[in-house]
């Protein structure tokens, strides 16, 4: 259920972000999202968002691209026109694999590291004329974001979020 | 303060003493008459083992027998050529039964050797590269390299040894008589020759032991300086030994190994062996820091610090591959005779562990040390760990092998108490040296950084 209202928490330092977003959690409040200027080294961990699994995605399509280049080459090298190219034996796969090791190679990674990506803008949402999703400017700048749901419950949040050092607290709707 | 278990003393005992009954078993076997191996070859041919059949093609791995069998000029002399060829046939076997253990002695000391020597190389890179994560590690690297000094005089001892008291059993231009008829080899002769050979041991050993010498004295030194004089000398001497380190590491393996086969020659051969020795040293620093952690003796150390030895484990075993990889498909794709014979004899009579390292070193490896969590699982690295030494073992193995004993190999009695006899004399030489110092480096400056490093 997603709430109309929300907080945002305004902090100017990753640090007091940092201890801020402990104390939210020790709370038992619900933290929706935090925009940062800059990657915040163990925010993930501090908000319990579960490990990427990007790589995992990386190692598979990796090994599809291996495939595809093993596929590729015994159909045209050695099933389609097996030529006698400088002598190279073309009889077989194994045979001739020294030479198209390279490609393998390079399929592999060029697999892994693409589809790796477009993977990534896909999970996150990321493509051109995409409409920014930033609730303040400052944020890409130089001021970090807590966004808090509100329940009904929001003088006893701003309290909380003013003795986590806050600079600035304010109540959003939400209501599209 | 490590104390040098009783039992582990005992067990570094058990293997030198095994080790050498065996090696002295392999040499005792080794010396076969003229009339014997006639015998074993006629069995062979009777059982159709294509031993026989093949060993007289395999004249490649000894190239100067090929030259020295063509002075059978004359035609009138075809029937007594044909006994010459016979006895030469045999000889031939003969001389490599009787180098297979000297080969074995020297394939498992050179191992050795290489591991404390690419510790060695990875401990100054950590220092002059100002490490931030390793610095709790390196009384481990110190201790390791300890064995540098003994070891590599043994390689080079045995070396020297066979071609003087020994019948030329490891490296073929040592014999005189082969280079009378090797124009090859008399044109290398400025290089490969005994007295030129040895002193340029020494003077890489000398380098080496002097380096370690000096950095484990700073670095004690360290210990309780007051100033940070000693991390600077050892920084200097670090850098200065990267150097030292890097030409004469590539001459010494054209040395040490690549002057086996004298008619080859390969220009990342030095690379190549360093990949190997590289790798191996640093799963031995694992595999002694997850030993030491397990008694308590490294409370300092934590997963973190495994896990970066792990990934060092596995680029290099991917680096190790790299080369490996084109050093053979240069070969292989150019196919130029003289180049590709090294690969064909490998091939032909050393398929099983030709191919099978490569599994080991680089297929094993890159699919256990690949996730991040089972990098900092020490049974995890220790089993990779294990697998990646005796790939590099095989390597050593395929580097020499084949051109000393050619199709005569087995892992066998020979080899494998030669393995155990340096395997006993590391455990004993590295953990007297771990008695040494304190395990944790005091006064360096990156101490603090490296105790609380995690990833």
């Amino acid at each position: 259920m997603e709430a109309s209202k929300v907080i945002h928490a305004i902090y100017t330092d990753d640090d007091v972000l940092m201890s801020a977003v402990k104390k939210v959690k020790a709370e038992r409040h619900h933290i929706e999202e935090i925009y940062t200027p800059f990657p915040v080294h163990g925010l993930d961990k501090a908000m319990g968002l579960e490990p990427t699994r990007i790589a995992i995605t990386a190692f598979i399509y990796g090994l599809i691209g291996l495939t595809v280049a093993i596929l590729m080459m015994n159909f045209i090298m050695i099933e389609d026109w097996p030529q006698n190219i400088g002598g190279k034996p073309s009889f077989s796969y194994l045979e001739n694999m020294p030479a198209f090791v390279p490609i393998m190679f390079e399929l592999t990674v060029f697999f892994a590291a693409h589809l790796m990506v477009i993977t990534f803008y896909l999970r996150s949402r990321m493509w051109p004329f995409k409409n920014a999703e930033n609730p303040d400017p400052r944020t890409t700048d130089d001021h970090f974001l807590m966004e808090i749901a509100v329940h009904g419950n929001e003088k006893e949040l701003e309290s909380l979020l003013a003795e986590t050092g806050a600079v600035e607290i304010n109540l959003v709707d939400k209501a599209h | 303060m490590y104390t040098f278990s009783n039992k582990l003393k005992t067990f570094s005992f058990i293997l030198m003493i095994l080790g050498a009954l065996g090696v002295g078993y392999g040499f005792m076997t080794s010396h076969k008459s003229f009339e014997e191996v006639e015998h074993l070859l006629a069995e062979e041919s009777h059982h159709g083992g294509g031993h026989g059949e093949e060993a007289s093609h395999d004249e490649a791995s000894h190239g100067a027998h090929a030259t020295v069998n063509t002075h059978d000029e004359s035609k009138e002399e075809t029937a007594h050529a044909e006994v010459d060829e016979h006895a030469k046939h045999i000889e031939h076997v003969q001389h490599q039964i009787a180098n297979r253990p000297w080969s074995a002695l020297y394939v498992a000391a050179f191992f050795f050797m290489m591991i404390s020597l690419g510790v060695l190389a990875f401990y100054a890179i950590q220092i002059a590269s100002q490490a931030g994560w390793s610095p709790v590690l390196f009384r481990v690297m110190e201790g390791m390299t300890a064995y540098l000094l003994p070891g590599a005089l043994i390689v080079l001892a045995i070396a020297v040894a066979s071609g003087t008291i020994g019948h030329y059993n490891i490296f073929i231009w040592m014999d005189p008589d082969v280079v009378a008829h090797d124009k090859l080899i008399q044109g290398k002769s400025g290089w490969l020759n005994i007295g030129w050979f040895t002193v340029r041991g020494l003077v890489f050993i000398a380098g080496w032991s002097l380096y370690r010498h000096f950095s484990r004295k700073f670095s004690i030194a360290q210990d309780t300086a007051e100033d940070k004089s000693n991390f600077k000398k050892s920084f200097r001497i670090s850098a200065a030994f990267l150097v030292f380190f890097i030409y004469t590491e590539s001459m010494m393996s054209w040395d040490w190994i690549m002057s086996v086969d004298p008619h080859w020659f390969s220009t990342l051969f030095g690379w190549y062996v360093f990949a190997s020795m590289f790798v191996s040293g640093i799963t031995v620093i694992a595999l002694i820091t997850i030993y030491l952690k397990s008694r308590n003796y490294l409370e300092f150390v934590n997963e973190n610090h495994l896990h970066d030895v792990a990934k060092f484990m596995f680029a290099f075993s991917i680096f190790w591959t790299y080369l490996w990889f084109s050093q053979f498909m240069l070969i292989w794709y150019s196919n130029i005779p003289e180049e590709v014979t090294y690969f064909v004899t490998r091939f032909q009579d050393y398929k099983l562990p030709f191919l099978g390292m490569v599994v080991m070193n680089f297929v094993f490896p890159i699919l256990m040390l690949m996730n991040a969590d089972y990098k900092r699982i020490p049974w995890f690295v220790v089993m990779s760990g294990i697998v990646i030494l005796f790939g590099h073992y095989i390597d050593i193995f395929n580097m020499i092998m084949p051109a000393t004993v050619g199709d005569r190999w087995f892992i066998g009695i020979p080899e494998i108490s030669s393995v155990l006899l340096f395997a006993g004399l590391f455990i004993f030489v590295v953990f007297t040296a771990l008695t040494k110092a304190p395990l944790l480096v005091k006064g360096y400056p990156f101490r603090k950084e490296s105790e609380e490093f995690h990833y």
